[in-house]
């Protein structure tokens, strides 16, 4: 016989687990006993919303199912805005909620919330476990669930007395789940007309989102581009499927992404959406897209296909499978003079000079300098707001990754997906890109990065404002409102009070030499950018 | 055009919260909805009906697909289906009034439940539109209280979902 909460930590085990970010508290406190008695490793973060996005920045970089594990009541309420980030981003992830003794259910006693039915709207799937004896089978469930077809959150919400309750597990090999089963191979039919259509192109372009790292098909995609013939652009959330530089990419679409991309896609003929859900700040006027060209949608989840954007060709089904298939027909499009036309317009908007502006670094230079200098694999979490847009647009990117929230834009998602990256790949050289705002979401969590000794190397551009807001409302509204970051602490004074080193830079003249030793540090580092609170993501 | 959507779901907790919650969340309006376990004891039928274009019962649909404990989902055109409502109606009745009512009752083809001193209570299971008529026609003689199920469907003919 064992606990409850033993069987949920040898399930874990079995999933192939190594590591759980999490909170203490009481009604978690079994299963804390359980996994202390583990090998699996555990991170403490400082606020439970942290140990969704380390639990995500950890999916992100490992290609498995992230795991974060709260106590009820405040530690699950806390941990929403992780799970809802999750969702929308689509990141294969198991939260773990304690809940009240299972016969007290539903008096409102203390540290009691229904977690399920609060995460119900942005959750693929959720548990509350009745009986003990469920967990193995539900723990599988659960992990398949997160990690198949549109991958996303799933919680499982445990009782303290069922932790406690002696069992005799038993461990399924297998999933049945008669509700639940995501194609995998697209439709052979649709497969040839995608081929079909391709050729018939004059001017294709694919547009990659998130779903291309989701299925680990990077290689397929760029394999696909390559041989048609075909010009890629991206959504934010599909930035570095190709490198910067790569001759067929030419760039990020949106209303915060590069104009070569935009013409792209608003002159093509042949537009194939793969793994991008197009959403509004992707694609402006999806109605126009419908019009004017045919268009391909390549998904894992057929409710996306037609959600937003008419489509001629859908095929649901794994991308990486999809892209396979597709090459197996080796389309090809006679397009080097489409590929020429942007080419041209990529390498200007490229090379454009950046302008001097009257006070401060140019946070665009900074992110050409970053991109210069970081290893090729790097990876770089980038947060919300204007910092985000100048990553976006300037930062050039080689093999690595670059992880943000393009879903729900969650300020102080940076600094934690980053903690969460390193734990799952420590030999990557991690970077953050965050503003001063979003930075005072989450540095709280400097100390769980301390703790890990993470060497994580945080980017602030400190401008004194939620820049992007106050570039909005100056734009469109009466004026900045609430938005001045008065009474924000003096940063090195802070980097010091966690024992971290610090720099800063003033100028675009100093910006490399201060990358530069920022690189050369050993260890966690902060380069603090002074941008100045007038600077707008036009400039 | 009205739609009934018929889904086979888990018989397990939470499921119609999932599946309201869907509703409201993605903004789909419901007409009616109706739940009752199947000849199978682990599954439910969940019984829908809309009235919404093809795109918005196109998503309804793959979105109930989505979730995990939906088994099987099935939409069937108003005119290949059997959709019945049932009403229960209260009104005032008196000596005077009593044989009017029953006049109504007996061309609509309702029924008779209940009977008291100063009221009468009737019943009436047909379309939506005639269960309306009933009450419309009711309605001079002070209607008390009524109770109306929403519309139920099945397929016409020998198909079942
Ligand atoms: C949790 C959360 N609250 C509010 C917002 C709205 N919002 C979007 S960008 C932004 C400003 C971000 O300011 P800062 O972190 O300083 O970055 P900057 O724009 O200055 O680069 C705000 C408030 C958000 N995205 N997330």
């Amino acid at each position: 016989m064992v606990k409850g909460a033993q069987a949920l930590i040898e399930s874990l085990r079995r999933e192939g687990v190594t590591h759980v970010f999490g909170y203490a508290g009481a009604t978690i406190c079994e299963a804390a006993d359980a996994l202390a008695a583990s090998d699996i490793g555990y991170t403490l973060v400082r606020t439970e919303q942290n140990a969704g996005h380390m639990a995500s920045g950890y999916a992100r970089m490992s290609g498995k199912v992230g795991v974060c594990m709260v106590t009820s009541g405040p530690g699950a309420t806390n941990l929403i805005t992780g799970i809802a980030t999750a969702y929308m981003d689509s990141i294969p992830m198991v939260a773990i909620t304690g809940q009240v003794e299972s016969h007290l259910l539903g008096r409102d006693i203390f540290q009691e919330v229904d977690i399920t039915g609060a995460v119900a709207p942005f959750i693929k799937h959720s548990y509350l476990v009745k009986d003990a004896r469920e967990i193995p089978r539900i723990v599988k469930e659960a992990f398949h669930i997160a990690s198949t077809g549109r991958q996303g959150p799933v919680l499982i919400d445990i009782p303290s007395d069922i932790q406690k309750k002696e069992i005799d597990p038993i461990y399924p090999e297998t999933v049945d789940l008669r509700g639940y089963k995501p194609s995998y191979k697209g439709n052979v039919v649709q497969i040839r007309r995608v081929a079909d259509a391709i050729e018939e192109a004059k001017r294709p372009v694919i547009c990659a989102g998130g779903g291309i790292f989701s299925a680990g098909a990077r290689d397929e995609l760029r394999a696909l581009a390559e041989s048609a013939g075909i010009p890629v652009v991206t959504t934010m959330m599909g930035l570095g499927v190709l490198a910067t530089d790569h001759p067929l990419n030419m760039g990020m679409i949106g209303s915060f992404g590069n104009i070569c991309a935009n013409k792209a896609l608003a002159k093509s003929d042949l537009l194939i959406l793969a793994g991008a859900r197009v959403a509004n700040r992707a694609i402006l006027s999806p109605t126009e897209i419908g019009r004017r060209m045919r268009t391909i949608h390549l998904d894992v989840d057929p409710a996306e296909i037609g959600k937003n954007v008419s489509t001629n060709i859908p095929v649901v089904g794994d991308i990486r499978c999809i892209l396979r298939q597709i090459m197996e027909h080796g389309p090809h499009v006679d397009s080097q003079d489409w590929i020429d036309a942007l080419q041209e317009k990529r390498k200007g908007e490229l090379a454009a000079e950046l302008p001097r502006l009257k006070a401060g670094v140019h946070p665009g230079k900074v992110m050409k300098s970053l991109g210069l200098q970081m290893d090729e694999d790097a990876c770089v979490c980038v947060d919300v707001g204007q910092n985000q847009i100048w990553a976006c647009r300037y930062l050039p990117l080689h093999g690595g990754r670059f992880l943000t929230t393009g879903g729900l834009g969650t300020m102080g998602y940076a600094l934690p997906a980053a903690i969460g990256a390193k734990v799952a790949c420590p030999d990557c050289q991690t970077i953050v890109v965050c503003g001063d705002g979003g930075f005072q979401m989450a540095f709280n969590e400097l100390a769980t990065l301390v703790s890990q000794g993470s060497d994580v190397k945080i980017v602030l551009l400190e401008n004194h404002v939620l820049g992007l807001v106050n570039e909005i409302q100056k734009k469109s509204y009466s004026g900045p409102f609430g938005v001045n970051l008065d009474g924000s602490p003096d940063f090195e004074l802070l980097a010091r009070a966690y024992g971290i080193a610090f720099g800063r830079v003033e100028d675009d003249d100093h910006i490399d030499e201060a990358v530069e030793r920022m690189f050369a540090h050993e260890g966690p580092y902060i380069l603090c950018c002074s941008v100045d609170a007038d600077t707008t993501t036009g400039d | 055009m009205k739609k009934i959507i018929s889904v086979l779901v888990e018989n397990q907790a939470g499921v119609l919260n999932r599946i309201t919650g869907l509703f409201s969340r993605r903004a789909f309006n419901i007409e009616s909805l109706a739940v009752g376990v199947t000849d199978d004891k682990n599954m439910s039928r969940i019984t829908i009906i809309v009235d919404s274009g093809n795109n918005v019962v196109e998503q309804v649909e793959k979105q109930l697909n989505k979730l995990v404990d939906v088994i099987k989902v099935r939409t069937i055109e108003e005119n290949h289906m059997i959709g019945r409502e049932l009403i229960l109606i209260k009104v005032s009745a008196n000596t005077r009034t009593r044989q009017d009512i029953l006049n109504v009752c007996q061309i609509m083809g309702g029924k008779i439940d209940d009977v008291s001193p100063t009221s009468m209570t009737l019943e009436l299971s047909d379309t939506t539109e005639k269960v309306d008529l009933f009450e419309e026609l009711l309605r001079p003689f002070s209607i008390l209280e009524v109770a109306r199920t929403g519309l139920v469907a099945l397929q016409k003919g020998h198909g079942a979902i």
